[in-house]
């Protein structure tokens, strides 16, 4: 089932998605395959991301991959992110995704390492 | 109806699979087409009966690969209307014959001469020319689109200079479907004294050609979207013209003879076709054209231009549907591009597949085109000699229950 409950639910009511004002850290890139377009912004303190949102013009799939791996890096160590994979995401998706749409599930991971690698500078 | 889809569909033994449980409807030719039982049996036949390398080997099988490679080249000569064998060259596929022109003409270029795209261009047939006008410090224009997706013919005539090396334009539109008014590209680009590709990937599949009285410099198209295998294309080159060109490409049989320290190149077209060519892929591609040319393609155009209008008038109804394109089925392609409110075209297109419908989403590798109408990606119904009426009934059921799906 590729669209799961869990990926209708977070699809329809995400709840990380928006922007940050002035965030310690934030990256932004597409997905060639389809032009899924996603932009992470985080803020940090301690070590921690203490708060992180997400938008841009996304399939279901991309969106609802964002809000639960959001929902889980926010309050963790910065260096969880390296350690998360696609099949944690998947997990906590519920969803079975194949090889021609999992680029969709993984970008918003890509992102968010690019944004806490410093690839774009906060503004 | 035309009876086309009907008669044809027989042939295609992937068109009896089920997919999700329900029979499949397959809409995306434009991306790769299906392949009847013809195509599959000579493929088949040839590796089962008649493989070696061509031109080379002298006996049995060698000798009927070779008669079945150069017969595959009459009979796509004799398909697309052009004068002499000599001007049709093998390739792996449009991409590669774009490339081809892309780096013989690229490399005559000197810096200030300018190339002209369009803004509808494939990728294929616009990254190729980025990277000539890099290397040469030339420079790339490109013809505005207006409307339900035309091209700003005004604006072309602006771009044409004495600087115009080469116009590079799309037959048929991959995404819009507009069919783009190319006798008269190939005559203001030649009066400007510039040379024109075009790029025929949704247009050999689709039109009746006649590349001789046509006049464009370069056509080059690919097999597999016009009912043939993967990895076999076709350059049409004016022999003139491709007599003035060096080979893009080294290797064997694209000489003559070879000496420790350079080489003399072979005759057309083979001066073009180094190394082994996709033999079996020519030979599929003939008992491809062979089919369509049975069916008759004024009326391969006339069956497909039925489907696109009853596509249009289905989908023109639904509340949240957007089409792209020209809305008169008599001056398109077999193609219909369209976005769902609220909805992202990969979300589309998944939920179709749920109920057997096939059809494609994303930017249709024309990310300049998304940009210029201001979406991501559409959702694209492509049509071809063996759909039907009732599969686009489906199609239309299938996108009324799309808003609001997720």
């Amino acid at each position: 089932m590729v669209y799961s409950s869990r990926i209708r639910e977070r699809f329809r009511h995400p709840r990380y998605q928006g922007s940050l004002p002035g965030p310690d850290a934030a990256f932004e890139d597409v997905n060639p395959l389809c032009g899924d377009r996603i932009r992470i912004e985080c803020r940090i303190a301690d070590a921690r991301i203490a708060d992180a949102r997400h938008r841009g013009d996304c399939c279901a799939i991309c969106t609802a991959s964002a809000d639960v791996l959001l929902e889980r890096v926010i309050g963790e160590p910065l260096d969880l992110a390296s350690r998360l994979t696609a099949a944690d995401l998947l997990e906590r998706l519920e969803a079975d995704v194949g090889a021609s749409r999992i680029k969709c599930v993984t970008l918003p991971l890509s992102v968010l390492r690019g944004a806490l690698d410093g690839k774009e500078v906060a503004r | 109806m035309s009876g086309v889809g009907e008669t044809c569909r027989a042939d295609f033994p992937i068109l009896s699979r089920v997919v999700h449980g329900s029979p499949l409807v397959y809409l995306d030719s434009a991306a790769s087409s299906q392949k009847p039982r013809q195509v599959i049996e000579t493929i088949t036949s040839y590796y089962e009966r008649s493989h070696a390398n061509v031109h080379r080997s002298i006996h049995t099988l060698g000798e009927e690969a070779t008669e079945l490679y150069e017969g595959a080249r009459d009979a796509v000569r004799a398909f697309v209307g052009a004068r002499s064998r000599e001007e049709i060259v093998f390739t792996r596929g449009t991409t590669e014959a774009i490339n081809l022109v892309a780096q013989c003409v690229g490399r005559t270029l000197r810096p200030g001469d300018e190339i002209i795209v369009t803004e509808m261009e494939h990728h294929s047939n616009l990254v190729p020319w980025q990277m000539a006008c890099r290397d040469r410090g030339a420079v790339l224009k490109a013809v505005p689109v207006i409307g339900e997706g035309f091209l700003d013919m005004d604006a072309f005539g602006r771009l044409l200079s004495p600087r115009t090396r080469l116009v590079a334009a799309a037959h048929v539109s991959n995404v819009l479907g507009t069919i783009n008014p190319v006798a008269e590209i190939v005559r203001r680009s030649h009066e400007a004294g510039a040379l024109v590709l075009l790029d025929g990937a949704q247009g050999a599949p689709h039109l009746a050609l006649d590349l001789a009285a046509l006049g464009a410099d370069f056509y080059a198209f690919s097999g597999h979207k016009m009912l043939g295998p993967t990895g076999i294309g076709v350059l049409y080159g004016r022999r003139e013209v491709l007599e003035g060109l060096e080979p893009a490409w080294g290797g064997g049989e694209m000489i003559k003879e070879v000496w420790i320290d350079h080489a003399q190149w072979n005759d057309l077209p083979w001066r073009f076709e180094p190394g082994t060519p996709p033999i079996a892929g020519a030979v599929g591609l003939r008992a491809a054209v062979e089919y369509l040319a049975k069916l008759g393609m004024e009326r391969v155009a006339a069956h497909e231009r039925e489907l696109t209008a009853r596509c249009l008038d289905g989908l023109v109804g639904i509340p949240g549907v957007t089409i792209y394109g020209p809305r008169n089925p008599e001056i398109k392609g077999a193609v219909v591009a369209f976005t769902v409110e609220g909805l992202h075209p990969h979300d589309g297109a998944a939920i179709l597949d749920e109920r057997g419908i096939a059809v494609r989403a994303g930017h249709h590798c024309a990310q300049p085109l998304m940009k210029r109408l201001g979406i991501v990606g559409t959702l694209r119904a492509s049509f071809s000699v063996y759909n039907t009426a009732p599969e686009i009934e489906r199609l239309i059921e299938g996108v009324k229950g799309l808003r609001g799906a997720l």
